[in-house]
């Protein structure tokens, strides 16, 4: 039975959606759909400009959830993405709902990349460790209230044609405020709304510190990787020297061979680790879609500022040319002082203008005022639904942390145990 | 010698005295064959002349600008000394206890030197006082180790600590270097007390018991610097022209034993080396990697515990770390040096056994080509044989001897190091258990909140 697609939410801020609590809803397209992103394959094609290129490409497979579930089975469905369709996916999201902490995709290049792991893109652990990270973004997006019900999104995951087109017509990239996209670009906004400014901060802080630990535990685990690997050298020289010995030599020989299996565990080990840096990662690149939640805030505040200054200004100078009396300099006022006075007639003329844009000004400002409130309703809503979220990941991923460190000393025992039986026995 | 397979049951008893008591062996070295150099001389090490082997550079440390003690003397009672040592012989017989610390700076108008303090105990009827205390520098050693390859060319004296060590690890007399040096020096000398032969040589005696005057008087009595250089270059001719023609099957195998243990053991010692140098590394970037989750701490709330315990748990690892190392300079790390040391040492032995019997087998060969002078010839050859067999049963006893201590050495050494990566693992294990414990209470505690509408 094919699942009832959702409407399309072109979600205006000034909807609220009641369903935007912390838990995902009962109606959450993660609860009615199957998601995977199941493989990944080296493609060649043809570029824009016609040259050649290599890139990966993705499979997504999806399959309903049937809830009074018979045993049956019901098909998949699937089609693939390459990452750069998942790009403009998530800049139609950013940009149509801006109130929305949307999740993060994993990296594009390889980053906090210690000397063991490969930088190259192509390289079959990171795009292994990609194709984990855009099957969890798929997943954090069909798990949101509010995103999931997007049609955009629907058909990503299950329209392989046309679908490019279909977001162009959108036309989101209009929508986009350019304004955004000048990340050092200061906004002198009068009153500033305190929570949003803290957020800020607290975005600046989570991102600097996670960037921190992300370098140094790259270090920490090339130097991990240097004192298992040289161990192994035991192994080979133990061997070497078993040969001239006959008391020693079976023990000599034994403990080498221990010192081999010392060395060969780290790799394992560092591979698991990898993925928990992942998982900071991913709160990392979180860190910027808040503060550009707090951006989107910080600009509407900005253009509401202005308005209403332009109002004001407007008010003052149409009461000046209704009483005659100029309190506020204008070159018009001076011009009109040195080459005559304009006839009432204009004077009338203007102050109708002025009147109308007042009026005009007024419910501009009205409505403005409507959006922010909304607004700022509806993303501190998904702003603690995402502190809540982050807290549990966070936690989660410091305890699978503390899970890895007692496998590998628990290894790290076992074969110590036997080398020092083996080296008793020399 | 390794054919023996195990050895079963107690180690074999000392050597016993033969005739005039091997400690007092060879009859009247010959004016001519004079003190080996020290063969121990490793090539990287800048060969320095001897008044230089214990000046000083001033370090950084202005302390040694005074005539001042360094580090607290570690002073080691003769009753733990038994622990730290596994000899063949069985402890309860030692009868010479002798110890090496408090390093002392000394400066006079000429230089600057270090003196240690050596205090030794003993029972023996030969030794008028049953404690003596003197001081001792780094040059008073290497005359008694040129006097012991003197008086016994074909036994194993055990190694000396380097000049001064050209590797990265440890600065030119800083403390640490001093401590390494004292602490070998403190084996050299035990090492030699606990030989059944050298622990008798007079030499060795006045060296534990003269004051300094009466050393100085004492040394001037031997041959001076340049016949040292005689006796090795002589030997190494010798064996480079063939004195290996006639050797023993048994000394060729260990001829090759020694090429291949000298090998490894570089080897090895390279090796541990690496692991240090890793693991000073590791705990380096460990140090850093701590704080950075009590830094987070500070701009969360909810996870603010986590962190402070994951935090908490990388400032106890990181200590484990530093005690792993610590472990690793103070146990394996010298024990492998020394062997090193050893190889070089026992390279030279075996060649100067060859040595002595291409003096037999020339004369032999003279004898041979000359009819004349027949009889005296044959008193000298006599005379020769007897020297060649005592220095090959000198060698194969001390060679036994020193196999079964290396690997006593070995299996101690190795079996540390193994404890120590086990009780650092022990300890990093107990460590984020208890964190892990703290974790799983309280998300019990939060998983009845969550259900909030």
């Amino acid at each position: 039975e094919p699942l009832i697609p959702m409407e399309s939410s072109e979600a205006e801020p000034s909807e609220s959606r009641p369903e935007e609590d912390g838990a995902a809803p009962g109606n959450c397209l993660a609860k009615k759909m199957e998601i995977t992103v199941s493989e990944a394959e080296k493609r060649t094609g043809r570029n824009a400009m016609n040259m050649q290129e290599t890139y990966t490409a993705y499979l997504i497979e999806t399959r309903a959830v049937e809830s009074q579930n018979e045993g049956q089975c019901s098909p998949v469905d699937s089609l693939w993405r390459r990452y750069s369709e998942f790009e403009l996916l998530r800049n139609y999201l950013l940009v149509t709902y801006p109130h929305i902490v949307v999740p993060p995709l994993p990296e594009k290049r390889a980053d906090f990349v210690w000397h063991k792991l490969s930088a190259d893109n192509m390289d079959p652990d990171f795009v292994e460790r990609r194709r984990i990270g855009l099957e969890n973004f798929l997943l954090r997006v069909a798990s949101h209230p509010v995103l999931c019900q997007d049609k955009i999104f629907y058909s990503f995951l299950t329209q392989e044609g046309g679908w490019k087109e279909m977001v162009n017509e959108t036309g989101f990239q209009l929508k986009a405020d350019s304004r955004l996209k000048a990340l050092n670009a200061t906004f002198r906004v009068k009153n500033p709304d305190k929570r949003f400014t803290e957020l800020k901060h607290y975005s600046d802080e989570l991102q600097s510190v996670i960037s921190h630990l992300l370098r140094v535990r790259a270090r920490v685990a090339d130097r991990l990787y240097g004192v298992y690997k040289v161990h192994g050298n035991y192994g080979r020289v133990f061997s070497e020297w078993s040969a001239i010995e006959k008391e020693m030599g079976d023990g000599l020989q034994s403990a080498g061979h221990h010192m081999d299996v010392y060395a060969a565990s780290i790799d394992d080990i560092l591979e698991e680790e990898e993925h928990y840096a992942d998982q900071l990662k991913e709160y990392l690149f979180y860190a910027e879609a808040l503060r550009a939640v707090c951006r989107k805030h910080e600009l509407m505040q900005y253009d509401l500022e202005m308005a209403a200054q332009d109002l004001t200004s407007k008010k003052q100078q149409c009461e000046e040319l209704a009483t005659g009396t100029m309190r506020t300099f204008s070159l018009k006022g001076m011009t009109s002082k040195l080459f005559g006075q304009e006839t009432p007639e204009q004077r009338e003329a203007k102050i109708k203008i002025l009147e109308e844009q007042i009026q005009e000004g007024e419910e501009q400002l009205k409505s403005k005022n409507l959006e922010g409130r909304d607004f700022v309703k509806s993303a501190w809503a998904d702003i603690e639904r995402f502190k809540e979220q982050k807290n549990r990941d966070l936690k989660e991923a410091l305890i699978s942390y503390a899970v890895m460190q007692i496998s590998m000393c628990k290894k790290g025992i076992q074969v110590w145990t036997n080398a020092k039986e083996c080296f008793s026995k020399m | 010698m390794e054919a023996e397979g195990r050895v079963p049951g107690p180690p074999p008893p000392p050597l016993p005295p033969a005739g005039g008591g091997i400690g007092a062996e060879l009859p009247a070295i010959p004016p001519g064959a004079a003190r080996a150099p020290l063969l121990g001389a490793p090539a990287e090490v800048l060969e320095l002349d001897d008044e230089e082997d214990d000046l000083e550079v001033f370090s950084k440390d202005t302390s040694l600008a005074e005539a001042n003690s360094f580090s607290p003397s570690m002073t080691i009672s003769p009753s733990s000394m038994i622990n730290q040592y596994k000899f063949e012989d069985e402890p309860e017989l030692r009868d010479l206890f002798i110890t090496v610390d408090d390093p002392e700076s000394h400066i006079t108008a000429i230089e600057t030197f270090i003196t240690y303090r050596v205090i030794t105990k003993t029972s023996r009827g030969e030794f008028d006082s049953c404690e003596y205390e003197v001081r001792r520098r780094y040059q008073d050693f290497l005359w008694l180790k040129s006097k012991l390859e003197e008086a016994h060319p074909t036994l194993i004296i055990p190694p000396l600590p380097e000049k001064f060590i050209m590797k990265g690890m440890v600065e030119r007399f800083s403390d640490e270097f001093i401590e390494t040096r004292r602490k070998a020096l403190h084996k050299f000398l035990n090492r030699i007390a606990d030989h059944p032969t050298l622990t008798f040589n007079e030499d060795f005696k006045i060296f534990l018991t003269a004051q300094a005057w009466e050393l100085s008087s004492h040394k001037k009595q031997g041959p001076g610097l340049l016949s040292r250089m005689g006796q090795t270059v002589r030997a190494v001719a010798s064996s480079v022209r063939g004195g290996v023609k006639n050797r023993p099957e048994m000394f060729t195998e260990m001829n090759d034993y020694m090429e291949t243990f000298s090998q490894k053991i570089n080897v090895l010692d390279k090796i541990a080396h690496r692991i240090y140098k890793e693991e000073r590394e590791y705990f380096n970037e460990m140090k850093e990697y701590g704080p950075i989750h009590t830094l987070w701490s500070a701009s969360e709330e909810d996870i603010a515990d986590s962190l402070k315990g994951v935090a908490s748990c990388i400032d106890k690892c990181c200590k484990a770390t530093e005690k792993r190392m610590a472990g690793l300079s103070e146990n394996l790390l010298p024990i492998l040096h020394e062997y090193v040391l050893y190889s070089e040492i026992l390279m030279g032995v075996l060649k100067r056994r060859d040595h002595i019997q291409s003096e037999l087998d020339s004369k032999i060969d003279a004898l041979a080509n000359k009819k004349a002078d027949k009889d005296l010839f044959s008193e000298e050859i006599g005379k020769l044989e007897d020297k060649v067999e005592c220095a090959n049963n000198a060698l194969k006893a001390d060679w036994d001897r020193w196999k079964q201590n290396m690997q006593c050495d070995m299996r101690s050494a190795f079996t540390n190091m193994a404890d120590n990566n086990l009780h650092y693992y022990e300890e990093c294990l107990a460590t984020w258990e208890s964190f892990l414990a703290s974790q799983t209470v309280d998300c019990h505690g939060e998983e009845d909140s969550e259900d909030r509408p």
